[in-house]
C-alpha cells in the first residue's frame, strides 16, 4: 500500500525506530548538546565521551518521528571512533546528501548512511533527518546551546 | 443520515478533483486553511478583470464599482454574524490581527499595572502571545484558565479565576487543537456580571456554525477568511460599536483620517478608523462571496452535516487499536486530533499523503494544549462541509494501514 514511501521508509529505518541503537543517558559525557525541531516537537539530547580528538563514545534520548530516530541512531553507530575531523567532513556530505545539491555525490561515501538519502524528496522532512547532525555539529564546535531547526 | 449536498457541494470545489500521487485527494486539513468554491475564485477574478480601482476615495467609475462591492461585503459579514450595524465590522488581515488590534488599541488604553487578563489553556498562539507583549508593555498579568483530560475548560476555575483585576476575557469559541466549543454563552454572562469584556476568538467556530454576536452579547469576535472558504489575507474584527467608539486607532495612515495637518488629524469615523492603508479589497469581495455561498447551503446544514461527520470518524478511530483521541469534549466541532502508539504524527502525515490524504501533524499552533497532554504533536484530521463518509473511510484504512507497516 505504502510502495512509493519505499525510497524514504528503508526497512533499516524501520529497524532504527523500534530499536534504536546507543540510546540511553551517559552520565560521564564530556559534552551534552540538545537539538529540537519546534515544527514537529522532536527533541534530542546527545551524548559525547572524548579521548582527545577521538570520539569514543556517543549515545542520545529523545523523541521523534520515525526519519529523525533512526538518523541518529544510525548517526551515533557510525562516529563511534571517529576523529572530530572525520565526523565533522561526514556531517558536510550527509547535508549534501539530505539537501540534495550535490548531483555527482557518491552515496557509497556515505555507507549506512545512505538509506536516508530518500529525504531528498520530501522537503517537509529534511530537518527530520539532519536534526541530529546539527546537534553533532554544535558538540564538535563545543557548544552547549540548544540547537533549534527553525 | 439528513440529505445534505455534499457531491454537488464537492463539484463547486475545483481544487478536489485531482489526484496526489495518484491517488484521490481527500483533503482533511480544513481547520488549517479551507478550499475555495468556484464562486469565491469568479468573484475575485470577475473584480480584477472587470471592477477593480482603488476604493473609497475616487470619482471614476471603476472607483465607485469597486467602493460598492467592498462595502457590500461588509454588509454581508454584518448579516452573517447578526451585528447591530456595519460600523462594526471591521476589516483585518486574519484572526490574528484582529486579536493584536484588541490588545494594542482596547488593552493600551484601559489595561494597567497590575490588572489581569483571563484566557484558557487550551488557546491557538494568537491569543496567547498578543496579551502576553500586552502584559510586557503594561506590566497587566495574564491568568490562563485550566482544562481537563476531555480537552474541556474546567469552568469552576476559570469563574474562580474571574476576579476584580480582570479587565478582559479572552477565549477560543472553537478550539483548532481538540475541536472544544466552549461554553461561550456562560463565560460571557459570568465575565459581563464583573463588567468584564470579552473577546471570542471565532477562526473555528464561524465555519462550522451560525454566530450570532448579538445573541451571544460578545464584546469582540475574531475570525479568518480563509477558514471560511474565503481568501486568506482577510480576516474580520467584529466591536460593539461604543468599545471601538472609545478606542484609539490601530495603525496610522490613509483612509483612517478625516483631517491631517501636520500639528494634529483628526480620526475618520467607524469602521474606518481601524482600517488604514488601501486594504485587501479582491479578498473581501472574495469573503462577501464565500458568505453568499455559505448562506446558500445554510449554516445549520452545514453544522448538522459535519456533526454526522465527527461521530462517524471518531466511532470508527475508537475502533483503531492503538489510536488515543486527544480531545473528547463534550461539546465538539469537526476535529479529530490523535497519536497512535509508536507512530509518529509527522510519519502518519507522511504516510498518509502517500495515499492522497492531506492531515496535519504538528502542534496545531497550540504548544501549551501538547504540553498538557504530554504529546509531542498528534495528527489531526479536520473536517469541512464538502468531506464525506467514504473520505473517512480511506482515512480509517490509511491509518490501520500504517500502523501494520511500522509494526
Ligand atoms: C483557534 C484559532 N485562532 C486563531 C487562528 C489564527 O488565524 P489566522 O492565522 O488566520 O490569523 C487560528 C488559525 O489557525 C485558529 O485556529
Amino acid at each position: 500500500m505504502f510502495d512509493e514511501l519505499r525510497d524514504l521508509y528503508q526497512e533499516v529505518i524501520f529497524d532504527h525506530n523500534r530499536n534504536p541503537r546507543n540510546f540511553r543517558v551517559m552520565e560521564d559525557a564530556d559534552r551534552q548538546v540538545e537539538g529540537f525541531n519546534p515544527l514537529c516537537g522532536d527533541r534530542l539530547t546527545l551524548y559525547l565521551k572524548m579521548d582527545g580528538e577521538v570520539i569514543k563514545d556517543v549515545s542520545f534520548q529523545g523523541s521523534g518521528c520515525a526519519i529523525s530516530t533512526a538518523s541518529v541512531s544510525l548517526m551515533t553507530e557510525i562516529i563511534k571512533g571517529m576523529t572530530e575531523q572525520q565526523a565533522a567532513e561526514l556531517f558536510k556530505k550527509f547535508h549534501e546528501m539530505t539537501t540534495g545539491k550535490d548531483e555527482n555525490l557518491q552515496l557509497e561515501a556515505l555507507g549506512k548512511l545512505a538509506v536516508l538519502a530518500g529525504v531528498r524528496e520530501y522537503p517537509a522532512r529534511v530537518k527530520c533527518a539532519t536534526l541530529a547532525w546539527h546537534t553533532l555539529d554544535a558538540a564538535l564546535k563545543n557548544q552547549h546551546t540548544p540547537v533549534s531547526t527553525e | 443520515m439528513t440529505h445534505f449536498p455534499v457531491e454537488k457541494i464537492r463539484a463547486d470545489f475545483p481544487i478536489l478533483a485531482q489526484k496526489i500521487r495518484g491517488k484521490d485527494l481527500v483533503y482533511l486539513d480544513n481547520a488549517a486553511s479551507c478550499q475555495k468554491p468556484n464562486a469565491v475564485i469568479d468573484a475575485i477574478g470577475d473584480l480584477y478583470r472587470n471592477d477593480y480601482a482603488n476604493i473609497h476615495r475616487g470619482v471614476h467609475t471603476l472607483s465607485v464599482r469597486s467602493t460598492d462591492k467592498f462595502e457590500g461585503a461588509r454588509g454581508k459579514v454584518r448579516d452573517f454574524i447578526n451585528a447591530a450595524s456595519e460600523k462594526e465590522i471591521v476589516f483585518v488581515r486574519g484572526a490574528t490581527e484582529a486579536i493584536n488590534l484588541v490588545a494594542q488599541s482596547y488593552g493600551r488604553a484601559n489595561i494597567r499595572a497590575g490588572d489581569e487578563i483571563l484566557i484558557t489553556g487550551m488557546e491557538h498562539h494568537s491569543n496567547i502571545v498578543p496579551w502576553q507583549l500586552l502584559c510586557e508593555q503594561t506590566g497587566a498579568v495574564l491568568k490562563v484558565a485550566p482544562i481537563n483530560r476531555k480537552g474541556e475548560l474546567i469552568y469552576e476555575a476559570f469563574d474562580a479565576l474571574l476576579s476584580e483585576k480582570t479587565r478582559l476575557v479572552a477565549v477560543a469559541h472553537m478550539s483548532n487543537a481538540l475541536g472544544t466549543i466552549n461554553p461561550v454563552e456562560k463565560i460571557i454572562a459570568a465575565a459581563h456580571a464583573r463588567s468584564v469584556p470579552v473577546l471570542l476568538d471565532g477562526a473555528q467556530a464561524a465555519p462550522h456554525m451560525k454566530v450570532d454576536v448579538k445573541a451571544l452579547d460578545c464584546d469582540f469576535y475574531a475570525f479568518s477568511g480563509h477558514k471560511l472558504y474565503g481568501p486568506s489575507g482577510i480576516g474580520v474584527l467584529y466591536g460593539k460599536q461604543a468599545l471601538l467608539e472609545a478606542m484609539p486607532p490601530y495603525q496610522g495612515g490613509g483612509d483612517m483620517i478625516r483631517k491631517v495637518t501636520f500639528e494634529k488629524s483628526d480620526y475618520n469615523k467607524l469602521p474606518y478608523k481601524f482600517e488604514a492603508g488601501t486594504p485587501s479589497i479582491a479578498d473581501v469581495v472574495g469573503l462577501g462571496a464565500a458568505i453568499d455561498y455559505l448562506n446558500a447551503v445554510g449554516m445549520e446544514n452545514v453544522a448538522a452535516y459535519e456533526a454526522e461527520l465527527l461521530d462517524y470518524a471518531t466511532e470508527r478511530a475508537r475502533n483503531i487499536d492503538g489510536l488515543t483521541i486527544i480531545g473528547e469534549a463534550a461539546q465538539k466541532g469537526a476535529i479529530l486530533s490523535f497519536v497512535l502508539e509508536n507512530v509518529h504524527p509527522h510519519d502518519i502525515g507522511t504516510m498518509l499523503d502517500s495515499l492522497g490524504i492531506a492531515i496535519r501533524a504538528g502542534h496545531h499552533c497550540a504548544m501549551p494544549v501538547m504540553d498538557f497532554f504530554e504529546v509531542p504533536a498528534t495528527a489531526r484530521a479536520s473536517f469541512a462541509m464538502y468531506n464525506t463518509r467514504a473520505e473517512i473511510d480511506v482515512l480509517m484504512q490509511g491509518i490501520e494501514s500504517l500502523i501494520k507497516v511500522f509494526g
